[in-house]
């Protein structure tokens, strides 16, 4: 059974590549590259997958999923800005692909009873992106 | 890999219609959409596409290629048209959400390669919705 919840956080960001000029960077990333950042409502979807205890009917507690997403997720990225303040952002580019990664990684370890089966992050209303942990 | 989808808009008008039965039968079955005049919806059409990251941006696809292809063989022919006497796959097949979605994976599939590096990002899938109570989907294999 899959089950999915919902989360939303602020922040800010800088599309860039340090390794290639400024004129590359505005011709691969656009208004992305803008050195001052720019920001984003990002929503997230976390989808687990697993059975109901015979005795609670849960496949977990949704109380418990929502302290995970809090803490592992909203705490570190809500209102930051991602390329100075959140890791690896400081060395991978906060593309939407790697921030859904680098969200994948944080919540994995959390899940015992229930499996982690997917991330969709919402950049915009019109993009968004999924991953299910296979290697990139 | 990653999954990126990106939503995108038109409006059009069609008519549900087919020569192979009666002007009663394509009122039965069809209903309201068998309107001889037509009809119109804003439709709602979310491809995704499936790809490694590039080292260079980190990106699974180029957004402004993605955005340059589906303007140039879905937006631009589709958008304030009628569908019917507009769009030629509609001159022989019945314009409904399966079989615009279809034609959507067929024209963005054409131009794939001229619009990405080999090795790059693959179509997956194709979602259209009429209205926002239906969706349809299209897998980009579904005629291999």
């Amino acid at each position: 059974m899959l089950i999915t919840r919902k989360v939303e956080f602020s922040a800010s960001h800088v599309c860039r590549n340090p390794r290639l000029s400024d004129e590359e960077n505005r011709a691969l990333f656009g208004a992305a590259a803008n050195p001052h950042g720019h920001g984003h409502n990002y929503l997230l979807e976390v989808t687990v997958e697993g059975a109901p205890d015979p005795v609670t009917g849960m496949v977990l507690d949704l109380k418990v999923l929502k302290e995970i997403l809090n803490s592992a997720v909203v705490d570190v990225y809500d209102h930051r800005f991602l390329n100075r303040e959140v890791t690896p952002f400081d060395q991978v580019i906060p593309t939407p692909e790697n921030i859904a990664i680098d969200i994948w990684n944080r919540l994995a370890p959390h899940f015992s009873n229930a499996r982690l089966h997917g991330v969709r992050l919402y950049e915009t209303p019109d993009l968004y992106v999924d991953y299910f942990g296979e290697p990139v | 890999m990653i999954r990126v989808t990106r939503t995108y808009r038109f409006s059009a008008s069609h008519r549900l219609h087919t020569p192979a039965r009666s002007a009663a039968e394509n009122r039965e079955l069809y209903g309201k959409c068998n309107n001889p005049f037509g009809h119109g919806h804003n439709y709602e059409v979310a491809v995704s596409v499936r790809g490694p990251l590039d080292p260079r941006t980190a990106r699974a696809v180029d957004i402004a290629a993605l955005d340059r292809l589906v303007r140039q063989q879905v937006l631009e022919p589709f958008e304030h048209r009628n569908l019917n006497t507009e769009v030629a796959a509609f001159g022989a097949a019945v314009p409904t959400s399966e079989n615009l979605g279809r034609e959507i994976v067929r024209r963005l599939a054409q131009n794939w390669s001229a619009a990405f590096p080999e090795n790059g990002p693959v179509l997956e899938k194709v979602s259209i919705a009429e209205t926002a109570r239906n969706t349809f989907e299209v897998s980009a294999h579904e005629d291999e």
